[in-house]
């Protein structure tokens, strides 16, 4: 492995604790009501994180609802959200959750979830940058 | 048709000479052929259009040529112009039964929709055109060819009764500027009821069947009993033979072009089985449409080509009825929409179902088709309102009870309220149009009228139209499911029709969906 250029790079040892990296990148991932999409964004203009946006279909734990098309009953099982997908420095976590939280609750079932878990390693592809500093 | 060389001869400014011809209606058009005067009301300037020896100055006969001429051109562009309209419609079918269908099988329903069109026109050249229409006398709106006089008859019970025609196959021996006028809208009536089955038998139908059905439609199935009503043939006979009104009427075609159509979809329909998923364990299991945006726009642009089907049945511009025809029309219509609308969200389910606010609109188009020259508005609200109803009610009935499935209504919308709109002209034409219709004496008279005879031959032609639909498709499908299949393989129905029938998807060319 080349010498990074990355002056972050230096806390993970890639040739040895390859999960190390988990203690210091987050990834969020938040299922949440497509209308609330603009907000979420809006909001994290402001906290700096890139993201990722992706239109998805599920159920949670109503498993979708049921409705009637000429007179018949048929389950809209699997209902439409919008996923965001987020990778931050650990610290920076907490802060992020709470913001979506703020902007993409309506009280009501339906408001989706939000998915906290460990990164190993982050890699710029243009650069070849690993580790924080190529968040 | 008519002496043109008056254009000809006549030159821009003739001198006046009222001392021509003593029959030159010489005040008249003294006036007008002064083409210097300014023409402040636009309808100053007209005799210098009449084509005469002397310009701005026709004899009596030059100018009953005009008149005649003109009022057959009239009745000619009335004629193409609603035709045009009618063939727009196939637009209309084309996105209401894509539109009301699942997204994997687009490619193959629009494939239908517009092949028929190909398949329908050619047979009908080749051979439909000439058993529908080969023995009508003439055709008196339309220049009066008299050369399509060839109708097979057979006596039975002392009466003549016409079967088919047999003159003009491959328009041959009718090379007449009427009888293509006639030629063109029929087509596309014919093309109308060709392409309803497309809808009740969507999903499911194997492309090679239909092509073999597309060549049917247009050469026998449509024509004979379009002959029957529309050529000369018995059912427009019970009139003159058996004192039924006059006879069986259908103006544009609730039962010819829509019950005809219906009823071969519904019989499709029942012999390919439901879709699979349609019916789960015995449990009716909705299938819902992938765009309500096109059924949507369909619906319109059928509405919209109606305009034509109806009005422009009169095959003559000339004839002031168009104005009634157009408004029972268009009141039908929303009648039943409206209704079909109401009965479903109040009374058959909760929501206002947008599926039934497009079957309802058709059901109200379909059922006023055949009444609409001779019924009051009073009549066609009252037509529309009992349409949409029925239309719910029978597409619930089909989808539940029979459990035969057809995704977009169409067996319910044409089969169901085609039926009840030629039942309907026997209980409300109320003998204000339609005099000596079918040869018959009298105005077309229904039963709260006054003239339950009329009624009764109504109910014989929408029994025959049921019947012999219903025979000649079962004959046909099951010669085609013996020779290629009827369905599709249920791996392919079940992937999407598109891509193993048709080589490419609907919309992202593969399995998009």
């Amino acid at each position: 492995m080349a010498e990074s250029i990355c002056p972050h790079h230096v806390r993970v040892d890639w040739e040895g604790k390859k999960r190390l990296g988990g203690e210091y990148m987050k990834r969020i991932t938040a299922i949440i009501r497509r209308e609330k999409l603009d907000a979420v964004k809006h909001a994290m203009r402001e906290l700096g994180p890139g993201m990722t946006v992706t239109d998805v279909k599920g159920q949670g734990r109503q498993k979708g609802i049921m409705e009637v098309y000429r007179g018949s009953e048929y389950c809209l099982d699997l209902l439409p959200k919008t996923q965001i997908d987020m990778v931050v420095k650990a610290e920076d976590a907490e802060r992020i959750v709470r913001t979506i939280l703020e902007t993409a609750t309506t009280g009501n079932i339906g408001d989706g979830k939000i998915f906290i878990s460990p990164v190993d390693d982050v890699i710029r592809i243009r650069t070849g940058d690993r580790g924080i500093g190529a968040i | 048709m008519m002496a043109k060389s008056g254009y000809l001869t006549g030159t821009a400014q003739q001198p006046t000479n009222s001392a021509l011809n003593a029959s030159t209606p010489v005040a008249a058009t003294q006036a007008l052929s002064d083409r210097s005067q300014p023409d402040a009301t636009g309808s100053s300037i007209g005799a210098a259009g009449v084509p005469a020896n002397v310009t701005g100055q026709p004899t009596l006969s030059e100018l009953a040529s005009a008149v005649g001429h003109n009022t057959t051109a009239i009745n000619f562009v009335w004629t193409l112009m609603a035709g045009f309209l009618v063939f727009f419609m196939q637009a209309g079918f084309a996105l209401v039964e894509t539109g009301f269908t699942r997204s994997k099988n687009v490619a193959h329903t629009m494939g239908m929709n517009i092949l028929i069109y190909g398949l329908g026109v050619l047979g009908w050249y080749v051979c439909g055109f000439a058993l529908m229409f080969g023995g009508l006398p003439s055709l008196p709106t339309l220049g009066g060819f008299t050369g399509l006089n060839s109708e097979v008859t057979v006596n039975l019970l002392g009466h003549p009764f016409g079967l088919f025609g047999a003159h003009g196959f491959a328009l041959g021996g009718a090379y007449d500027v009427g009888v293509f006028v006639l030629f063109l809208f029929q087509v596309v009536f014919m093309d109308t009821a060709a392409t309803i089955p497309t809808g009740a038998m969507a999903e499911r139908w194997k492309f090679l069947a239909f092509c073999i059905y597309g060549l049917f439609i247009g050469t026998i199935i449509y024509p004979l009993f379009g002959n029957w009503v529309w050529g000369g043939g018995w059912l427009s006979q019970l009139g003159t033979n058996f004192g039924l009104g006059n006879g069986y009427v259908d103006f544009a075609g609730s039962t010819v072009v829509h019950m005809m159509g219906g009823t071969i979809g519904f019989v499709g329909a029942w012999m390919l089985g439901p879709r699979i998923g349609k019916y789960v364990n015995g449990k009716v299991r909705a299938i819902p449409p992938h765009s309500i945006p096109m059924a949507v726009l369909g619906s319109l642009i059928l509405a919209f080509g109606w305009f034509g089907f109806n009005p422009g049945s009169t095959l003559a511009g000339t004839d002031l009825r168009i104005s009634v025809v157009a408004v029972n029309t268009m009141l039908s219509s929303v009648a039943g929409m409206v209704m079909a609308t109401l009965w479903m969200w109040r009374v058959r389910s909760n929501k206002p179902d947008v599926s039934f606010m497009c079957n309802g609109l058709l059901a109200g188009l379909v059922a006023i088709t055949g009444p609409c020259a001779f019924v009051n508005s009073q009549s066609a609200v009252l037509i529309g309102v009992v349409a949409g109803i029925l239309v719910v009610e029978a597409a619930l009935f089909i989808d539940k009870r029979l459990k035969v499935d057809d995704p977009v209504g169409a067996v319910a919308v044409h089969g169901v309220c085609g039926a009840w709109g030629c039942l309907s002209l026997g209980l409300f034409a109320d003998g204000t149009y339609g005099a000596g219709w079918n040869g018959a004496s009298g105005a077309v008279t229904g039963l709260l009228y006054g003239n339950p005879s009329q009624f009764a031959a109504q109910c014989i032609g929408v029994a025959t139209c049921g019947v012999y639909a219903a025979a000649i498709t079962f004959v046909i499908f099951t010669f085609i499911d013996k020779v290629v299949g009827l369905r599709v393989g249920s791996q392919t129905e079940v992937d999407g029709l598109d891509v193993p029938e048709m080589g490419v998807g609907g919309y992202d060319g593969g399995y998009g969906l």
